[in-house]
């Protein structure tokens, strides 16, 4: 959808996320990264655990669809070079520390002199002003600022990040959302203009009801562990299997009662019923009324029972059964979970560094199905500075002398 | 300043939280957002806590007026078969028309796409549902941190040692929009470039893995089943929560790099540590990673969690309190930005909505209140569908518009 637009892409793991979704969505982007590499090729998880920047996964799947080229934007030749790239461009996307690219010349004001048209998305920690914004952040102290963490972890335990980072992640979806959105105002005015992300405010509007709370009722939600508090009492969402866990939960109301007989009838069935399941009115009893009592009798069979039986064979009970009930999914599951399958979502691309004897490596298909390219394939992602010629000279015209000049400066 | 959004018609029948929070962006930046409701099948979450004096009523929730401030609601009964002749009505005026009720819902109503499309040949519409449409689990119902189970969240929080907690809430149903939003706006520029209308099919799920993907590639690329740790990172240490002075007070602290660990031991008083050999390198520091954790602990364990942040970060060490919903209220960064805002809402009265995470140089958002279901049924009447007042009248008497 987005074919005619051009995107500069130099940001780093903290903002590789935008880019990856205007590029998902058709957009032509160019990573454009310093001659040693992006510094997100530095971050794991790495293929077959060699630390190469050619072999980092994480690159692999948010630099597909990308292509690259290599620049030293600390170079005098190479800032010269991007101000020519910014001029034939609609895009740039960048998440360097507030202020640094602004010192080399760079920054939002000094480009916009050159492209009053360029939409320049900036993906940063807490923005690009106010007291915090030098603060430095990992996902750990960004996931703990923005109030995710107090909300999350088990009670007689510290709070807890979830262990696969979140806090960029929300930060570069929000700048493509932001990118969009000037995108538009952009077709009606013709103006482009600065989209200023903060990742601490990304995660901050991820709380569901809780600081809604802290405003109308001066409470503080806290963390539950695997339960969570539905009514007058505190729900276990998370049970032990016989191979790991699974999701269950009885809100009571009209779907949460169906599903509740249902899987009465099935534990009956495998004579692990229980009296106090099957004698219950499930019908009657409504959206967040389920007692205490009720609770702690109920409980006991329900543990014995999901402990006889792997994930996938509770989650495809469930499906016959319609009950409400979910595998706790671990990355193995993910990739073989039905459901994925029959939607054909992954997509396989050769494994980082290319041909290895004829294996492939599955990678995540488009987050989103349009009718417009239906089974688009992912193209993977670049290797340093792979598409140098083909952009520099093919879509921005320089010539092979200025490209060796750029060599020989090792801006490029 | 024009708004970005300005002249864009969106009809909006989302519910809950993922399709209402998506459509919020537009309303925000200047777009025309018409909400189908009805008294009879309430939006579950104009009844969800937090309510206003605690009590029961279809506008008193400050968690609904979150997601549909800047809307118009329409009252206009579904179960009523006339209804559909509205609604074809509505979507000929529509640029967009966004749902996300189990697959199926929409198609019994004969508001589908392929419906839609015949009367409004370039309409773009978005649809959202848990698991996407086609397979076996499309129409299979759930409630609340689902998605995160499915995901790969839900394994990936908490202690190796223990079952596993889920992140807080229906955490994934508000990361999606962004990337709805950024759909839709791609979608908008290509049908004004083609005239050609767009279909958007977002599988939650789906969606949802893009949030866990350092997980999922190692497995895809190693076969390796990466397990929660707790706050533990798998190569950097110290990387965890520490206690501070209070009941429940932490403070996040991690080391990048071995300079961190070097400027943290000085924070910490500890300036010897930082020649000690076991603590020399990052795996060195991983193997003794419990000793480290009591070390900084020891230090943490009676300051106030926001000095322990402003030592270590005037140190360039990362840190971060763990805030509470009350500290995000009076973060200085977040007042700075103006996160929260605060809006009249003609029942629950001054309270606060989330502001938008980004600034646009040139196109402020514009926050007004999350409308009363039905508040604008007469002002769509008139100005949408062209109806009189008798008709207007007619119609509410007959139950239509309620």
């Amino acid at each position: 959808m987005l074919s005619p637009y051009r995107v500069l892409d130099l940001s780093d793991s903290r903002g590789i996320m935008c880019g990856k979704i205007l590029a998902d969505l058709g957009a032509n982007v160019i990573a454009v990264e310093p001659p040693w590499g992006n510094p997100s090729r530095r971050a794991g998880p790495f293929y077959q655990d060699d630390p190469d920047p050619e072999k980092s996964l994480f690159w692999a799947l948010n630099a597909s669809n990308k292509r690259s080229v290599t620049l030293d934007i600390e170079k005098p030749e190479g800032q010269a070079v991007l101000k020519r790239l910014v001029k034939d461009s609609h895009f740039l996307i960048e998440s360097f520390n507030p202020g640094y690219l602004h010192e080399l010349g760079l920054g939002y004001k000094q480009i916009k002199k050159i492209n009053p048209a360029l939409i320049f998305v900036s993906i940063t920690a807490f923005g690009q002003d106010g007291p915090y914004k030098d603060y430095r952040a990992l996902d750990l102290t960004g996931m703990a600022l923005s109030g995710m963490m107090y909300l999350t972890g088990d009670t007689d335990r510290p709070p807890v990040r979830v262990t696969s980072p979140q806090f960029w992640v929300a930060g570069g979806a929000s700048g493509a959302a932001g990118a969009m959105i000037a995108n538009y105002h952009r077709l009606l005015t013709g103006q482009g203009q600065h989209v200023d992300v903060s990742c601490q405010q990304a995660v901050a509007r991820a709380l569901s009801h809780a600081p809604m709370i802290w405003d109308m009722e001066r409470y503080n939600m806290k963390r539950q562990g695997p339960f969570r508090p539905v009514g007058q009492v505190n729900l276990r969402i998370n049970w032990e299997c016989k191979d790991g866990y699974v999701n269950f939960i009885q809100p009571g109301g009209h779907t949460g009662g169906r599903s509740m007989m249902n899987l009465s009838n099935w534990m009956d069935e495998e004579e692990m019923g229980h009296r106090v399941l099957r004698e219950t009115n499930w019908g009657e009893i409504g959206f967040g009324r389920l007692g205490k009592e009720l609770l702690d009798e109920m409980t006991p069979p329900l543990e014995r029972f999901f402990k006889t039986k792997t994930k996938r064979e509770l989650a495809d009970g469930a499906l016959k059964r319609r009950i409400l009930l979910f595998p706790v999914n671990d990355p193995k599951d993910v990739f073989e979970y039905p459901q994925l399958i029959a939607r054909d979502f992954f997509q396989k691309v050769e494994p980082p560094l290319g041909p290895d004897g004829q294996k492939t490596m599955p990678i995540l298909g488009p987050f989103i199905k349009t009718g417009l390219s239906p089974n688009e394939a992912i193209r993977r992602a670049p290797r340093i500075g792979q598409h140098n010629d083909e952009v520099y000279q093919k879509e921005f015209g320089l010539t092979s002398r200025e490209l060796k000049k750029l060599k020989e400066a090792k801006a490029i | 300043m024009t708004h970005p959004f300005e002249g864009v018609k969106v009809l909006d029948f989302c519910w809950v939280a993922i399709g209402p929070m998506t459509t919020r962006y537009f309303a925000d930046f200047g777009a025309t957002v018409v909400r189908i409701e009805s008294i009879h099948r309430i939006d579950t979450i104009r009844t969800a806590t937090p309510l206003k004096n605690n009590t029961p009523g279809t506008n008193h929730s400050a968690y609904f007026a979150n997601y549909n401030s800047g809307k118009h609601s329409m009252a206009l009964n579904m179960g009523d078969p006339r209804a559909k002749d509205v609604a074809l009505e509505l979507a000929k005026w529509a640029d967009i028309v966004t749902e996300n009720f189990t697959p199926g819902v929409m198609e019994k109503w004969g508001l589908g796409y392929e419906d839609l499309k015949k009367v409004n040949p370039n309409l773009i519409m978005f649809s959202a549902s848990m698991q996407g449409r086609g397979g076996p689990f499309s129409n299979h119902p759930g409630f609340g941190p689902v998605l995160t189970a499915l995901s790969g969240h839900t394994h990936l929080t908490g202690w190796p040692d223990r079952t596993p907690t889920s992140p807080y809430g229906a955490y994934t149903d508000f990361l999606l929009p962004r990337l709805a939003v950024a759909a839709l706006g791609a979608a908008l520029d290509h049908r004004r470039r083609t005239g050609q209308g767009v279909y958007i099919d977002m599988s939650q799920l789906e969606g949802s893995l893009y949030f866990v993907a350092d997980a999922l590639m190692d497995y895809a690329g190693n076969h390796r089943v990466p397990v929660r740790q707790g706050n533990r990172h798998v190569s950097h240490a110290p990387h965890n929560a520490y206690p501070c002075q209070g009941e429940d007070r932490w403070c996040a602290i991690g080391c990048q790099n071995d300079q961190d660990w070097i400027a943290l031991c000085k924070v910490i008083g500890r300036p010897e540590l930082a020649k000690d050999k076991r603590y020399a390198t990052q795996e060195s520091r991983k193997k003794h990673e419990d000793e480290i954790d009591k070390l900084i602990s020891a230090w943490t364990h009676d300051k106030d969690a926001f000095d322990v942040m402003h030592r270590c970060q005037a140190a360039g060490v990362p840190a971060g309190v763990v805030q509470t919903c009350e500290d995000l209220f009076n973060d200085p960064q977040f007042k700075h930005r103006n996160h929260y805002v605060f809006l009249d809402h003609k029942e629950i009265g001054r309270h606060a909505y989330d502001g938008v995470e980004f600034k646009l140089s040139e196109g402020h958002p514009t926050y007004q209140p999350s409308p009363l279901l039905g508040e604008h049924t007469e002002w769509v009447c008139k100005e949408i569908l062209g109806w009189g007042d008798a008709r207007i009248k007619r119609e509410t008497e007959s139950g239509l518009l309620s």
